[in-house]
């Protein structure tokens, strides 16, 4: 079937000068859409007419472009990075909406991620979560040691490595009935936690962490699983499962 | 610095909604079994249970256990769900949750808030008037040498200046006659009821007659009742459909929390779940519908 290769979409985009003002949905009609384009570059296309119309463009994170950044932070029809799975915002693309479709646009929404301006949210939070704990302390005096002489199990370099492929979009705490962010933090602790490397400072590790995250005021985990269904990076809350084992042992040291 | 976090870290609270909501479960298994003897036993068996119920020192410790359970778990739940309310101040515009997370995953507090209307109710309509009720209806559960018949205990008659009352065919005394009993004096005999339940002589001590509180006719005449007991039947079916919703989730959720999972151990603590979340709350509701539409 020959599908329309060119659509027209009305758009519904969160429009806020900056933190201290309040916001609103605002409407927005863009005609002659490429369904080949991505979501980022349909919005490239609306600011271009919005930039010819005299008007302030729509402010939205993005960089690489190509899924690996993870600061594509949109809400988009009801879900984080929009309606697919296992992608950022930057690899959705336009053949997922139809002719005609409303698209709404928002921000994440979360106490600890505040709006800067429109749909771009301060997600520093998580830079302080990872600076609580989300590192290994090594020796670089000159006399490192490569990390691959100590021998890692199989299985657990290989859920290490799928830990480690979080890219702090924030996707989990948007999506999250609770603004949660204990998928972030349980991939982050165990990275660690799997790793020889890791084990030396894991008591302090998984207890500054959480630490950390309770106070940027993120909500608690009810283990809806949503977080995992829109994570970009197929997260899996067996993480959280091992950063609730991690920290019960820590507490009790 | 590890102390206040076992109670006041995101983690620790989960870990206390885990244990109590598993205590609660293995509550609800206890409590289950106890009501079944309503459909497979008799009413002299399932008020001899609910006297062991009422006294015995071991159940006395674990009942303490449960309400601490439930009150820790609902006020845990509600102080977890405020916080989480207000980890997102300004919402969503257009949501869609049904894409990644189940209804009751989502609708916990409202599951458990409506699960706790119901205990308070059920405490009322049970546990109140077996602890309470003056007019708790009282069967005779030993009759003390000579003076009884099978259905009839006569400690005087009518005519003769001695007390008399009458038992009903069941076996039942109640209030009423106690209240006469209380009133008699006569004779060699001045009665008096020790406990609700038992009635003695004054005058010697002797016991005449020890009675036992009649919870099973207090729950057939509650699901019978001509009036009320269709409502009271289904508001139980409702509640226990409740509960289900609520276990669907939390059962496998409970471990989650605590960090017992694993490749072989998860799949097998969730089809459990499952089967326990279905099963448990079914089998409570079968016994008010059995008992409504199907006892004679
Ligand atoms: C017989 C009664 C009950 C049983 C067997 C039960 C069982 C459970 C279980 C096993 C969980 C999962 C715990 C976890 O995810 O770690 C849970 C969660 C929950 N329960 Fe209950 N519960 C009962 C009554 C209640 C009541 C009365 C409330 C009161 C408001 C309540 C509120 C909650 C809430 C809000 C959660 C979600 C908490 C979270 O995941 O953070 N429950 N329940
Ligand atoms: S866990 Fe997934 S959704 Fe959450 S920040 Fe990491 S990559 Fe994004
Ligand atoms: S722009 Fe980098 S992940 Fe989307």
């Amino acid at each position: 079937m020959a599908s329309k290769k060119n659509i027209n979409i009305n758009l519904k985009i969160w429009r806020q000068k900056n933190g201290n003002v309040k916001g609103q949905l605002v409407d927005y009609k863009l005609d002659n859409v490429s369904t080949d384009s991505s979501f980022l570059e349909m919005l490239d296309q609306l600011n271009e007419q919005l930039v010819s119309q005299k008007q302030e463009p729509v402010a939205f994170d993005h960089d690489c472009r190509e899924g690996i950044c993870g600061s594509c932070s949109l809400f988009i029809n009801g879900r984080a990075h929009g309606p697919d799975t296992g992608i950022t915002t930057c690899q959705l693309h336009m053949r997922m909406f139809k002719d005609g479709d409303t698209i709404y646009v928002e921000p994440w929404r979360s106490r600890a991620f505040p709006i800067i301006k429109d749909l771009v949210v301060d997600r520093s939070a998580f830079d302080r979560i990872q600076q609580a704990g989300g590192f290994v302390s090594v020796n670089t005096s000159g006399r490192t040691i490569d990390a691959n002489t100590i021998p890692v199990p199989k299985e657990n370099a290989d859920k290490a490595f799928e830990a480690a492929a979080c890219i702090g979009c924030g996707a989990c705490v948007a999506t999250c009935k609770n603004g949660s962010a204990m998928l972030f933090v349980g991939a982050k602790v165990s990275q660690y936690a799997l790793l020889p490397q890791g084990k030396v400072e894991a008591t302090q590790r998984v207890m500054n962490m959480v630490r950390q995250m309770d106070e940027e005021g993120f909500g608690n985990c009810t283990n809806t699983g949503a977080c995992e269904i829109e994570c970009p990076k197929g997260i899996s809350l067996e993480n959280i499962a091992r950063m609730n084992r991690e920290y019960l042992k820590a507490s009790l040291k | 610095m590890a102390k206040s976090a076992l109670l006041k870290s995101s983690i620790a609270k989960k870990y206390w909604m885990a244990l109590t909501g598993l205590f609660l479960c293995l509550f609800l298994v206890g409590h289950l079994l106890g009501n079944l003897q309503l459909i497979f036993s008799d009413a002299k068996h399932f008020n001899d249970y609910a006297l062991f119920m009422t006294t015995n020192p071991a159940v006395k410790i674990l009942s303490y256990l449960t309400y601490i359970s439930i009150i820790f778990h609902a006020v845990d739940g509600i102080l977890l769900t405020v916080q989480n309310k207000a980890a997102r101040p300004v919402g969503y515009a257009k949501v869609n949750a049904s894409a990644s997370s189940s209804l009751a995953s989502r609708n916990m507090a409202v599951l458990g808030t409506l699960i706790l209307v119901f205990i308070v109710t059920h405490m009322a309509n049970f546990w109140a008037r077996m602890h309470f009720d003056e007019n708790m209806p009282i069967v005779v559960k030993e009759i003390n040498g000579g003076m009884g018949g099978k259905q009839r205990v006569a400690v005087g008659t009518k005519e003769s200046p001695n007390p008399y009352f009458q038992i009903d065919e069941n076996g039942r005394f109640g209030t009423k006659i106690l209240e006469d009993i209380k009133t008699q004096s006569m004779g060699q005999y001045d009665l008096a009821v020790r406990d609700l339940t038992t009635v003695y002589n004054k005058k010697d001590g002797e016991v005449i007659f020890i009675g036992q509180k009649d919870l099973y006719k207090i729950t057939i005449d509650l699901f019978k009742d001509k009036k009320w007991g269709m409502a009271a039947t289904g508001l139980y079916v409702l509640a226990m459909l409740v509960l289900a919703f609520h276990l669907l989730h939390g059962f496998q959720s409970a471990f989650q929390s605590m960090g017992v999972t694993s490749r072989k151990l998860t799949p097998i603590i969730k089809t459990f779940g499952t089967a326990f979340a279905i099963l448990v709350p079914a089998l409570f509701a079968a016994i008010p519908v059995y008992i409504h539409f199907f006892l004679k």
